[in-house]
């Protein structure tokens, strides 16, 4: 079962929803045991980091969150999700995140372009992994923040007036910055792979 | 980069596709979620649903068909028509709308506008605009085009960006059902003075239009209904035709 970990972010029912079209069995949930004990954990998130850590943290998530990272168990942040699994962030006064990668989470810098970043953009490897076939697909993204990090947990990437990081990973921990939920049959393929990847244990590539 | 959006828009009454939908391989051409899958499958970008009915019966039909239509579809879904206060906004994210459209109750309610996205994030309120130009000017209209205001346009495109909106939906009454044309002007204008992304509505009729809007307008997405429904023309020639102008498209 994947644990879609329920903290009462936006939409994590679109979330689900593609779960269940492509079979794959999940609970949306915040017991501890639950998400402790699943075959993979979904972090959503929509709307800031700082609110969304608080939150974490009323639930007492923080800590599991961090158990189910090192106990090897795949984790997958989307969106906001993907943000909070950083060491940081800028939004709203500097806040701490999970620190399952490093990195901290920055505003997307003024190159004159339409901020949040709203809409489909094209991505490309950054470096090889299960998920190549992202490269040149485009896929559907909502955010005014990115996640500045080294380049050695960079999958993919997109161009907006900087490189933004589209797919991290850190062994086990894997974050998507898009939303493959609403990503058309390239962000149904991305969940598939991560499925295979967690049935396979494949996280070797970085 | 961001691609540049093919946005296909189906008014819905009761439950149902209003305009006859014309593909040959669908077996209920009345049916918002088989219809939804068949753009999908076209390549469209993000889809626009207006709920033209007026009862609140019918609304909660709107909310079921946002649940049907997400179950299956994958990508973006903005839901306009008949949305009064937070609570409709509220119930058609939750259906699984990703964006709601707000109209005249923008106008007679500027503060929704506000309130929503302070709530739910200003990525997901959306202000629809119905535009005509009357003695030079151009003025926004209200209950689809009925109800004339005489509020300017461009301002009211300023106003509402500065109250939270994040997106805005732009249709031009004059070049509505012509299909000779979005209005250029129009867009180049109220894209001059905000700074968030413009769906242009209104005038499509062959897959130049799209191309010219994109180019002179700087748009970032371009709605039609008929023309796709109709089967005139499909998502991929304008895409094609789009592409071949060097507009970056998905």
């Amino acid at each position: 079962m994947f644990a879609i970990v329920d903290y009462d972010t936006g939409n994590t029912r679109n979330l689900m929803k593609a779960f269940n079209y492509l079979g794959i069995d999940n609970e949306l949930t915040d017991d501890k045991e639950k998400i402790l004990q699943a075959e993979a954990v979904i972090l959503p998130g929509v709307g800031a980091f700082k609110a969304a850590m608080a939150e974490l943290e009323k639930r007492n998530l923080v800590n599991t969150l961090k158990k189910v990272a090192t106990n090897k168990t795949p984790i997958l942040g989307i969106c906001l999700g993907m943000q909070l699994l950083f060491d940081s962030s800028q939004e709203y006064g500097l806040t701490n995140g999970l620190g399952l990668i490093t990195g901290s989470v920055e505003q997307i810098p003024d190159t004159g372009l339409k901020i949040p970043q709203m809409g489909w953009n094209q991505n490309r490897i950054i470096q090889n992994s299960p998920f190549d076939d992202i490269n040149g697909q485009f896929t559907y993204f909502v955010h005014s923040y990115y996640a500045n990090c080294d380049r050695r947990n960079i999958i993919s990437a997109v161009d907006y007036g900087i490189s933004i990081p589209s797919i991290v990973q850190n062994k086990n921990v894997i974050g998507m910055q898009f939303h493959p939920e609403k990503s058309g049959s390239v962000g149904l393929e991305l969940l598939k792979t991560f499925q295979k990847m967690v049935k396979t244990n494949d996280f070797s590539s970085n | 980069m961001l691609a540049k959006r093919i946005i296909p828009c189906l008014d819905v009454d009761d439950g149902r596709v209003k305009k006859g939908v014309n593909f040959v391989n669908l077996t209920d051409v009345g049916d918002p979620t088989e219809i939804s899958a068949e753009y999908q499958r076209q390549g469209a970008d993000e889809l626009v649903f207006l709920d033209i009915t007026a009862t609140n019966e019918h609304r909660k039909t709107m909310a079921d068909i946002v649940e049907s239509v997400s179950s299956q579809v994958f990508m973006p879904l903005t839901i306009g028509g008949g949305v009064h206060d937070v609570a409709d906004i509220q119930r058609l994210l939750k259906a699984g709308a990703d964006k709601v459209a707000i109209n005249s109750a923008a106008v007679s309610d500027p503060e929704l506008i506000t309130k929503g996205a302070e709530k739910f994030g200003n990525q997901c309120i959306v202000v629809a605009i119905d535009v005509q130009k009357t003695a030079g000017k151009y003025l926004v209209h209200t209950h689809g085009g009925k109800k004339a205001t005489d509020i300017d346009a461009i301002e009211w495109a300023k106003e509402v960006v500065k109250r939270g909106a994040g997106e805005l939906l732009i249709t031009s009454m004059d070049k509505d059902g012509t299909k000779n044309g979005f209005d250029i002007e129009l867009y180049q204008a109220i894209n001059k003075v905000v700074n968030v992304p413009i769906i242009a509505s209104g005038g499509a009729g062959k897959v130049e239009d799209f191309t010219e809007v994109f180019e002179k307008a700087d748009v970032d997405g371009a709605l039609a209904a008929s023309v796709f429904h109709f089967g005139e023309l499909s998502i991929n020639d304008v895409k094609q035709a789009v592409r071949k102008a060097g507009v970056v498209v998905r």
